[in-house]
């Protein structure tokens, strides 16, 4: 290449390094594309995919005959089949779909029948004393529900973080704080101005979330879509709560929203949440202390022993909600341009089907690396082993989470090291837990000196 | 060394100094620290003073830390640090981790001195956005007297416990410019003497106000207030979340042993045993915060009651259960009450939620064994002297406030 700030020609540019970003990268890489991955922050998953409730969904509630529904099953089966050897966790909760009024008890049947419509046949229905049978910590106020023995729970961020470092352990490339600025489409070639400098590309994928209709202007020059950020706040409990329900509880959801979860975590601390607040800002999510209150005042109306334990912590996400409930998946807008928008809050069950519909989309043919590599995740949730069981950790420095400075050392460094400390706490949990910082914040400054893209400390 | 007599978890003044006693009286004492060095809290804590009731002079905290550690060692103790205690089993058996991998330790008693921490931000549900300069005092300690870092130039310190008053001499250590003192409550927490400091260096001081917002999604950029006068924001660079101090006592929490709901730290009896009789504990784990020379003198009366143990000379744990009844007692220790001439725990300690006037009593059936008058404020110092004898039915602490 001629131009000095070149970054290279890729056959694909994935813009947005979210779940879906992530999984369209891998998907595309094992089918032999050489792909370049754009992400404007520091680290991968800074947007929509750093906060959600991290449950693997069967799609038993989603629409009918929806893509969104298709895509939410064929990620669902993918995620078994690759999560062993991408190292990823897997526990296997189950749900319960609960009604606490008569008008929700009302709906079950519909519910019920559409699940089944959906493909899931192992359902089964609860009485209200049959839901306390199996989660005796459950209010009495339970009237009746149905259980989904298939509904999981995964770690939101090593499921992303694996399919991207199988797209890169295979050819791709990323590149961080690389915001695109505007595209021009000519011989049948992208050129992409970013930030970082300038890349090509035969195909270009928006999986911009957030951000999806923007880049559709600033790439095509027009949107089809509005993105209407949907703000979610969630309230994280101590890892002694994790006993008080083994089941993810689910509420009747409305037209809306799936409405307010109790669950446990793939890293073992019971999570209440999430809210879901319409705002037009798609950079700030805020927490709010009455609705955080709200939240766990209806926690405890679920679970009445949660009012004994601990908050570990608060956080707020934003879903890249559309002014439609369907996914705003198109490849007619632009040649060689494909948009991947509104991917709401189902993002994270159903990103391995968007990949492999996407890629069917495209339609195009490279030769696929016969044997490619397979690097496993380290395991940082409580379905496996912990490094700290290993010896040779060098340590622990975050004692709550019981992180290791090896796994500290290892997240640092590699083509995915973490580029900011949001990024370290999303590979290794540090700071995640009960202290949020008190013990730690000192020896990992120290660790991360020099190291991160954005600093922990900031110095003029 | 062979099988321990007694492990001590945490290397704080507490535990140090308890260890220094019982290697002192010949037994085989380890000491087990999770972190890289021995010493606790003071460690990071740059400022005087430290070490007039203990070392007779004044000292700062990293000086009196390494202080205390040389004595223990001194007197024969082993401290292994970089060891994390990963489960408290019953008997004394406590599953550790450290760069060598998992083990197994044993001894016929087990002393937890593992200490306290503060409140963090998102314990009090403070509302706004999580950039990063969002921190505990002890984090703040550790950047500057540790680190050698500064994190921020013009904080928000919330809070105005004395730890509030550390978090302010060491920003002036720092040359950092806190932009404000915020107290939810009617007066400065700490001490009097203490609400002059922010005014001698400018900071101004917003009481009964709380943090509303915090703003910046990297880093902090602002933070609102609510205070009796409305809505103020304040540029800022970061906020200091001061006290609120809580036991460490998470590994009490997932074992047998429990936890006291009220004050979230060990329930143990005058002597400072637990319901399991191989374990004891000491220092600011049993209530929150006191000062490292108030934790140094606790270690060393527990390990005289740990010694009896050794001996057998202890009588059989039981005793009367101890009930709070009041909203505005936060803790009351020991729980359990009985026979305890010559114990570690010769007064009852208590801590308020809020400022209190009013008649702290003790009582048994209609006996009313202590009473006294108070008028104190929250996370003072407050204790009652035990009574030398008692049944073993319910006691009471209760409360009658006037106006």
């Amino acid at each position: 290449m001629s131009d000095p700030l070149s970054l290279g020609s890729y056959d694909v540019a994935v813009i947005g390094a979210g779940v879906v970003g992530c999984a369209l990268a891998r998907a595309f890489t094992l089918a032999g594309a050489r792909v370049v991955v754009l992400e404007k922050a520091a680290d991968v998953l800074d947007g929509a995919s750093k906060g959600n409730s991290a449950i693997l969904h069967t799609g038993f509630d989603a629409p009918e005959g929806s893509l969104e529904l298709a895509c939410i099953r064929d990620g669902y089966a993918l995620y078994h089949e690759v999560r062993e050897r991408l190292g990823l966790p897997l526990v296997r909760a189950g749900a319960m779909v609960l009604a606490w009024s008569e008008e929700e008890v009302a709906s079950l049947p519909t519910l019920m029948a559409q699940a089944e419509a959906n493909g899931i046949t192992d359902l089964e229905p609860l009485t209200g004393p049959g839901a306390r049978a199996l989660e005796p910590a459950l209010s009495a106020a339970v009237r009746a529900g149905f259980r989904v023995p298939g509904e999981h729970l995964i770690d939101p961020w090593s499921a992303a973080h694996g399919y991207l470092a199988q797209a890169l352990a295979n050819g791709a490339v990323l590149l961080r704080q690389a915001e695109v600025l505007a595209g021009r489409h000519s011989g049948g070639v992208w050129h992409l101005a970013t930030t970082a400098g300038a890349v090509s590309a035969d195909l270009v994928i928006n999986a911009a979330g957030l951000w999806g209709d923007e880049v559709d202007r600033r790439v095509t020059g027009e949107s089809w879509f509005t993105i209407k950020p949907r703000k979610g706040q969630f309230v994280v409990y101590d890892k002694t709560a994790a006993a008080l329900a083994g089941h993810i509880l689910l509420p009747v959801p409305t037209k809306i929203t799936k409405g307010i979860v109790v669950c446990r975590t793939a890293f073992g601390n019971l999570l209440v949440g999430p809210t879901a607040e319409e705002q037009d800002d798609r950079d700030h999510a805020t927490v709010e202390r009455e609705t955080l209150q709200a939240l766990m005042r209806r926690g405890e109306e679920i679970l009445p022993a949660l009012a004994e334990h601990e908050v570990t912590a608060v956080y707020a996400g934003l879903r890249p909600a559309t002014e439609e409930k369907h996914y705003r998946i198109r490849d007619d807008l632009a040649p060689g341009y494909i948009c991947v928008g509104g991917i709401r809050s189902t993002g994270l069950s159903a990103a391995l089907g968007i990949a492999a519909h996407v890629l069917r989309l495209a339609g195009r043919d490279w030769a696929a690396p016969a044997d490619p590599v397979w690097p496993a995740m380290p395991n940082i949730s409580v379905d496996g082993q912990r490094d700290w069981q290993c010896a040779g950790h060098g340590g622990i420095v975050c004692h709550c989470e019981l992180v290791t400075r090896r796994e500290i050392e290892a997240a640092l460094t590699g083509p995915m090291a973490a580029g900011s400390l949001a990024g370290l706490k999303r590979r290794t949990r540090v700071t995640m837990g009960r202290c949020q910082g008190f013990y730690c914040s000192a020896e990992l400054a120290r660790i991360s000196e020099g190291r991160l893209l954005q600093p922990m400390l900031e110095h003029d | 060394m062979t099988e321990p007599e007694v492990i001590v978890v945490g290397a704080g003044p507490a535990g140090l100094s308890a260890a220094t006693e019982l290697a002192r009286a010949g037994r085989r004492v380890v000491v087990l620290e999770r972190e890289a060095e021995a010493g606790g809290v003071p460690r990071h804590c740059g400022h005087s003073p430290y070490g007039m009731r203990e070392f007779k002079r004044v000292m700062s905290g990293p000086a009196y830390a390494a202080r205390l550690r040389d004595t223990a060692l001194a007197a024969g103790a082993t401290i292994r640090t970089g060891t994390t205690v990963t489960a408290l089993l019953p008997g004394g058996r406590v599953e550790v981790t450290s760069d060598q991998g998992p083990e197994m330790l044993a001894a016929p008693v087990v002393l937890l001195a593992m200490g306290v921490r503060e409140t963090s931000r998102a314990a009090r549900l403070i509302g706004g956005e999580k950039p990063g300069g969002v921190m505990n005092t002890a984090a703040l300690q550790g950047l500057v007297y540790l680190n050698g870092q500064s994190p921020f130039r013009r904080p928000v310190v919330l809070g105005t416990e004395l730890v509030a008053f550390s978090a302010l001499l060491t920003c002036r250590h720092a040359g950092i410019k806190p932009a404000a003192m915020v107290e939810p409550g009617p007066r400065v927490t700490a001490w009097s003497a203490a609400r002059w400091l922010p005014r001698l260096m400018g900071v101004p001081l917003y009481l009964q106000s709380d943090i509303a917002a915090i703003r910046g999604r990297s880093r902090v950029e602002a933070v609102v207030l609510h205070t009796p006068n409305g809505e103020v924001e304040i540029e800022a660079d970061g906020v200091i979340v001061t006290g609120g101090f809580r036991p460490e006592s998470a590994l009490l929490r997932t074992s047998h042993l429990g936890v006291d709901p009220q004050g979230g730290g060990p329930v143990i009896d005058a002597w400072g045993r637990l319901a399991d009789p191989a374990y004891f504990a000491a220092g600011n784990l049993l209530r929150g915060v006191e000062t490292a020379g108030w934790c140094w003198a606790e270690g060393r009366r527990t390990a005289h009651a740990i010694l009896s143990a050794l001996e057998g000379r202890l009588p059989a744990p039981g005793g009367a259960r101890l009930t709070v009844a009041h909203p505005a007692l936060r803790l009351a220790v020991p729980q359990v009450l009985g026979p305890a001439s010559d114990a570690p725990h010769d007064r009852l300690q208590i801590r308020l939620t809020r400022a209190v006037k009013g008649r702290l009593r003790l009582t048994q059936g209609d006996r009313v064994l202590v009473e006294a008058r108070i008028d104190a404020l929250p996370e003072r110092r407050l204790s009652l002297p035990l009574p030398p004898t008692l049944s073993d039915a319910e006691v009471r602490l209760e409360l009658e406030e006037t106006r």
